[in-house]
């Protein structure tokens, strides 16, 4: 296997288009050989266990050929990913199982509210390519505080940004987690704490040996496998209900003939409510202005704003060899990240449509409720409680509002509405596994490396040699990893009330200390450490305020969007401070000079 | 740093600062103005498409990738200009 070359570095570089070629048409491959056995009348559950098995076995062996004992391969994969496969780790780092499973469902039942989170999370990279991801490759750190502690000096700045981003990543992973937990448990058919640890099992072998190495050629695999396995379905279908080969650019009339049909059959809630299953009860697409801007807005502004400030994304763009390369792979992963994001919607209406409108076969709506309980679909997830047919005003007939439906199993389900054969849901469970185990080892690592290289080596024990270090990094990763599983099997939050969390956290206290340390020559010590503290904790308050309803939402700014607290008071604070005490020193003012300018050394040494 | 040093990066900075100026108010524009009056562009119906919906579903997001890719070919051409680009 070409994988061989791995640990050679610089070597295996030179033929990254060949191996991961390979290996997709390997993939492509072993989905075709599915595909036959389905034929041959193999069950649909052995394909769901080989297609996640196959898989995470690749993960897997990627993993232990890129381990490494180099402080420089394990937290910046020694600076030598090129543009265009740093983008594909990025996009697999970024899409995570909530993007993949989640996305369109919100869509779905979300209508434009929803919306918000796909300008949100796209947009955000506008930010990271303007502001930051250039600035803070030349700065040459390992790790996002590592950015903080040099910039503004001391430990106490180093100190609240590893706080803010163990917090941040923390909430992030344990959804993550949950995401990989839930997959797995449906794929293989064991209890979800079972698979859970089967998850974070699958989580470590990717990260555990090779550091940042082995999660950034990880990761690149699992975008090949994310990307196929979310729009092969999508086109199949749009085939075969003849919405055309590539249905993305036309998709506005089917959205047009939504808007018809709900005009026609009303949205009004369910007569008896069933918890944890919705009914469309939100328009397609209806904006109303005023208000409801403002919440799109700000809802928009803290993604985006989140994106910019998150350390593992931020920190894959430590691994380029170049600064000129670190603004390139930002445009790739945008781009890599698009066509997931514009793919969502599409999905989201055509499914839709299919649904609800009665002149295509797919409908239900409209049809006896009888006939429509008799549907194989509709008997597999009914059977597991994620969908329901009841038919609450004794008509006989499926209303709008009598079809339940758990928001995150549209893309799932998808497939088998269109009629699609079994081995697309398996590709689908592959995908979603690939999707949220990637962004799981992005956010396990940063956790792991601030604590590891900021709080251990930096404060603690500077002296300590790079193998005691990376053996620390190690435990550090599972001892996380370990902590994560246990708060995931608990199931305390939904999954995306806490990645909406996460990004909140991050643009609440880092977002302008980032920013104006680049920015701001002025910006010093003091003012960081309040921006800091007075963003993090403002934000931080404002959610307890709210979620135990001591306190009454200000301007309709809820538990989703808090940034928009934090952010002002983060940047008051900072201004205001480093205003009151002295500028920083010639030398400091000199290293911002030096940030600015792509040529030159880097301002930390290569092996710090 | 030599005074034609500094005057090379404070030049070269204020082209990178129009750039980045430039870029957000782009960014402004397609990712808080078009949603926000989402409601008054789905009056326009266009080969099919409402132009609200439109933006937020696909315009908008194919306008940030364009803009990332003219930005860094731009940033380029200014390293370049100033030499002191790294590639």
């Amino acid at each position: 296997m070409a994988v061989q070359d791995v640990p050679k570095g610089a070597k295996f570089t030179d033929k990254l288009g060949l191996v991961y070629g390979v290996y997709t048409i390997g993939f492509l491959v072993f989905f075709a050989l599915m595909a036959y056995l389905e034929t041959i009348g193999f069950e649909a559950k052995t394909i769901g266990i080989l297609f996640l098995c196959f898989t995470i076995a690749i993960y897997a062996i990627i993993g232990y050929l890129s381990r490494t004992m180099q402080a420089e391969a394990y937290y910046v994969a020694g600076r030598e990913v090129p543009a265009l496969y740093n983008g594909m780790a990025t996009a697999a780092d970024w899409m995570s199982g909530a993007s993949f499973v989640a996305l369109a469902g919100g869509i779905y039942f979300g209508g434009y509210p929803y919306l918000g989170f796909v300008i949100g999370w796209t947009g955000g990279y506008v930010l990271v390519n303007s502001l930051m991801a250039p600035y803070l490759r030349k700065f040459g750190c390992y790790t996002v505080p590592d950015f903080i502690g040099t910039r503004y000096g001391g430990n106490i700045a180093r100190l609240c940004a590893v706080i803010i981003l163990v917090v941040a990543s923390f909430t992030y992973v344990t959804a993550q987690i949950n995401a990989t937990g839930t997959i797995a448990s449906r794929a293989l058919g064991i209890p979800f704490e079972a698979g859970v640890w089967f998850g974070l099992l699958g989580i470590l072998l990717c990260s555990m040996l090779g550091g940042m190495r082995g999660v950034t050629w990880t990761q690149v695999a699992q975008y090949i496998v994310l990307i196929i396995a979310y729009l092969v379905p999508v086109i199949w279908m749009s085939n075969k209900q003849n919405f055309g080969y590539i249905p993305h650019f036309n998709y506005g009339e089917a959205a047009l003939r939504i808007q018809e049909l709900e005009a026609q059959y009303g949205l009004t809630a369910a007569a008896e409510k069933i918890a944890g299953l919705s009914v469309l009860t939100t328009p397609h697409f209806d904006p109303q202005g005023g208000l409801d801007s403002w919440k799109f807005a700000t809802l928009a502004l803290c993604m985006m704003a989140g994106t910019a400030s998150l350390p593992h994304i931020l920190m894959r763009y430590f691994t380029t060899p170049t600064v000129t390369a670190a603004r390139r792979s930002v445009g790739w992963s945008l781009f890599f990240i698009f066509l997931l994001y514009f793919t969502a919607p599409a999905l989201a209406t055509l499914t839709k449509l299919q649904l609800i409108d009665p002149n295509l076969a797919t409908s239900i709506i409209g049809k006896s409720i009888a006939d429509v309980q008799a549907i194989e679909w509709v008997k597999n997830w009914s059977a597991v409680g994620y969908l329901a047919v009841q038919d609450q005003n004794g008509d006989g007939i499926l209303q709008l509002n009598e079809f339940f439906m758990r928001p995150d199993i549209v893309v799932l389900a998808t497939p088998e509405i269109a009629g699609l054969p079994y081995v697309i849901s398996g590709l689908v469970a592959a995908g979603g596994m690939a999707a949220a185990m990637s962004t799981a080892d992005g956010l396990l690592l940063a956790i792991a490396n601030a604590l590891s290289h900021d709080l251990y080596y930096k404060i603690i024990d500077p002296k300590a040699e790079t193998s005691k270090r990376l053996i620390v990094a190690r435990v550090l990763l599972v001892v996380i990893g370990v902590a994560a599983a246990l708060v995931a099997s608990l199931k305390l939050t939904g999954i995306l009330g806490a990645v909406a969390w996460a990004f909140c956290f991050a643009c609440s206290g880092l977002f302008f200390p980032l920013v104006l340390g680049v920015w701001w020559k002025r910006a010093n010590t003091a003012g960081a450490i309040a921006g800091m503290v007075f963003g993090f904790g403002a934000g931080t308050w404002y959610l307890y305020m709210i979620y135990n309803g001591l306190m009454e939402p200000v301007w309709a700014i809820d538990h989703l969007r808090f940034g928009i607290i934090g952010m002002p008071v983060s940047l008051v604070a900072m201004v205001v401070v480093s205003l009151l005490t002295p500028a920083p020193s010639a030398e400091v003012q000199d290293m911002v000079d030096r940030t600015r300018i792509p040529s030159g050394d880097t301002i930390l040494a290569a092996s710090h | 740093m030599s005074n034609d040093v500094a005057e090379r990066n404070t030049q070269h900075w204020a082209k990178t600062r129009s750039l980045t100026i430039f870029i957000l108010t782009l960014w402004f524009f397609f990712g808080m103005v078009l949603p926000w009056f989402a409601r008054e562009l789905d009056e326009i119906v266009i080969f099919g498409w409402k132009l609200g919906y439109y933006f937020v579903v696909q315009g908008s997001l194919i306008a940030f990738v364009v803009m990332i890719w003219y930005q860094n070919w731009r940033q380029d051409q200014i390293d370049r200009e100033f030499g002191v680009s790294d590639e």
